[in-house]
């Protein structure tokens, strides 16, 4: 089970030298089902990782509330997972021992932990580099394992902020395919922040697009379009082009 | 095993052909010219020297008492400076209340403690002990502290996200191993220091035994041969020192850190 509610969540930064006030996020309001894929879409600095960040616990709220099935979230906890944009991995820790490691802070033995997570690399593909150190893998590799990490704490969100977003496009296209796969056997929720339109229609149910700053909901758009998808068609390119629309007109009120 | 060793002759040829002129032109220099055993000891001098010492046994029990030495300041200053550098990279105000007075005492060269270091622990191993400590010290908490105010904060969220959320949780899991790479290049400077400390400490009268005492004592004697054997020891042990430590210490606890440049 992982619903989340986002409830009028707003977001002021208020700097310290000149106490100025940067407003982020306005009365943001959205929900997202069980097992459901959406991906949140704006320009940047519209407040988008912002509000993945206080959904992860990593940052608070001004006001509103956050709830995961019904329960406000106060602080980081392993039922909601995330992958950074930047390369998160330990690079003290090998690749299965990153992937073990939210298995160990439940005081799971490392022993007990490494039978436990050989599904989650054999998922990602990285059987071969199991005992390889992040600095021996390529970046779409290092993105694999951070996904893997993530997921074998069994997390009912998994939060991702742009975690593709360093990569080249092909790389992207293939790991946006395995992500796919992997939300398919998994059926976790999935909350992904991106800028990418294409990315965007292509992987999700349903795309929040956010306002400049300060960060509202401007419209959610569904994407009813079958899986899987193909990454040209009439469909989606129709679709592709209504959210670039809504996107260039935030871009013209500035 | 023949092979092998005409192998590491032929490897290292210019390495020991180099040493060996140098050898020479020190001989011929202090046979042919200087002519005087006070002024430059020749080769010859000084290894029959060391020889003499080795058979007595003395120089065993002086390097013995100077290692011991060594290893209570070490011991001292990573106990103290590691959980110090620790607490004021973690916590701010810890940093805020304790850097002033490491600024204040830092400068102070560390053999200006001597006396106090006599006056405290009178001519015993602590009294050299201790100014070794001083030495080693504040390389050890400074470089701690550079090493945890590096923690890349990515690497702290990403723990927090899976559950790491505890302080002690974070320090031990993330901060620590990742502030390795600075803490162990602080234990190194910090290890050049302390041996130069030593030496002087011992010198100075903070010890009645150790390699520098001796050193000094031979001076006293005149028996400029012997001078020249403690000093090739205390080098040729500080290059042991630091060699097994980055041997042993950097291919066990530093394999992560090949692909980067520390």
């Amino acid at each position: 089970m992982g619903r989340v509610s986002v409830i009028n969540v707003s977001r002021t930064f208020i700097k310290k030298e000149d106490k100025s006030e940067t407003e982020a996020l306005k009365k943001v309001a959205f929900d997202v089902g069980n097992g459901e894929f959406v991906c949140l879409l704006g320009p940047s600095g519209c407040g988008k990782t912002t509000l993945l960040r206080i959904i992860a616990g990593l940052e608070t709220l001004t006001s509103g509330e956050i709830t995961l099935n019904g329960i406000p979230i106060t602080g980081p906890d392993p039922k909601r997972g995330m992958v950074f944009q930047q390369y998160s991995l330990f690079p003290w820790r090998t690749v299965m021992d990153n992937i073990t490691f939210g298995l160990e802070m439940q005081g799971i033995k490392k022993v007990e932990a490494r039978i436990q997570v050989e599904k989650y690399i054999e998922l990602v593909g990285l059987g071969q580099f199991k005992n390889s150190y992040p600095f021996e893998l390529s970046g779409g590799m290092q993105q694999r394992a951070a996904i893997a990490r993530a997921l074998a704490n069994e997390p009912e969100v998994l939060l991702m902020d742009e975690p593709f977003g360093a990569l080249d496009a092909q790389t992207r296209n293939i790991l946006q395919d395995e992500l796919l796969k992997i939300w398919e056997q998994k059926h976790v929720t999935f909350l992904f922040v991106t800028h990418s339109v294409d990315e965007a229609v292509f992987l999700s149910d349903r795309v929040v697009a956010m306002t400049s700053r300060p960060g509202r909901v401007k419209e959610i758009v569904d994407i009813n379009l079958p899986r899987p998808r193909c990454r040209t068609g009439p469909e989606a390119n129709r679709l592709r082009d209504y959210i670039l629309k809504l996107l260039e007109e935030e871009r013209l009120k500035r | 095993m023949k092979i092998s060793f005409i192998k590491i002759i032929k490897e290292n040829s210019i390495e020991a052909l180099s040493l060996i002129i140098v050898i020479m032109i020190w001989q011929l220099v202090a046979d042919g010219i200087v002519q005087n055993n006070f002024l430059l000891p020749s080769f010859y001098d000084v290894i029959t020297s060391f020889f003499a010492l080795v058979k007595n046994g003395l120089v065993f029990m002086d390097i013995f008492i100077s290692l011991l030495h060594f290893s209570l300041g070490i011991t001292a200053a990573l106990i103290i400076g590691i959980p110090l550098g620790i607490s004021m990279g973690w916590f701010k105000k810890v940093n805020r209340a304790v850097d002033p007075i490491i600024e204040i005492l830092r400068p102070i060269p560390p053999l200006a403690w001597i006396p106090f270091a006599i006056v405290w622990f009178g001519l015993t191993h602590q009294a050299a002990g201790f100014v070794v400590f001083v030495g080693m010290v504040f390389p050890i908490v400074i470089n701690t502290y550079t090493g945890f105010k590096n923690v890349p904060k990515v690497n702290v969220e990403a723990a927090k996200v899976l559950g790491c959320t505890q302080n002690v949780k974070l320090i031990r899991f993330i901060a620590i191993p990742s502030a390795m790479p600075s803490i162990v290049a602080g234990i190194r400077i910090a290890m050049g220091v302390g041996w130069m400390c030593l030496v002087a400490a011992e010198m100075f009268g903070a010890s009645e035994r150790g390699l520098g005492y001796q050193l000094w004592f031979n001076y006293y004697l005149h028996r400029m041969n012997f001078v020249v054997v403690y000093m090739l020891l205390l080098g040729f042990l500080g290059l042991f020192i630091d060699h097994f430590f980055r041997y042993y210490v950097d291919a066990k606890l530093l394999k992560w850190t090949a692909g980067t440049v520390v």
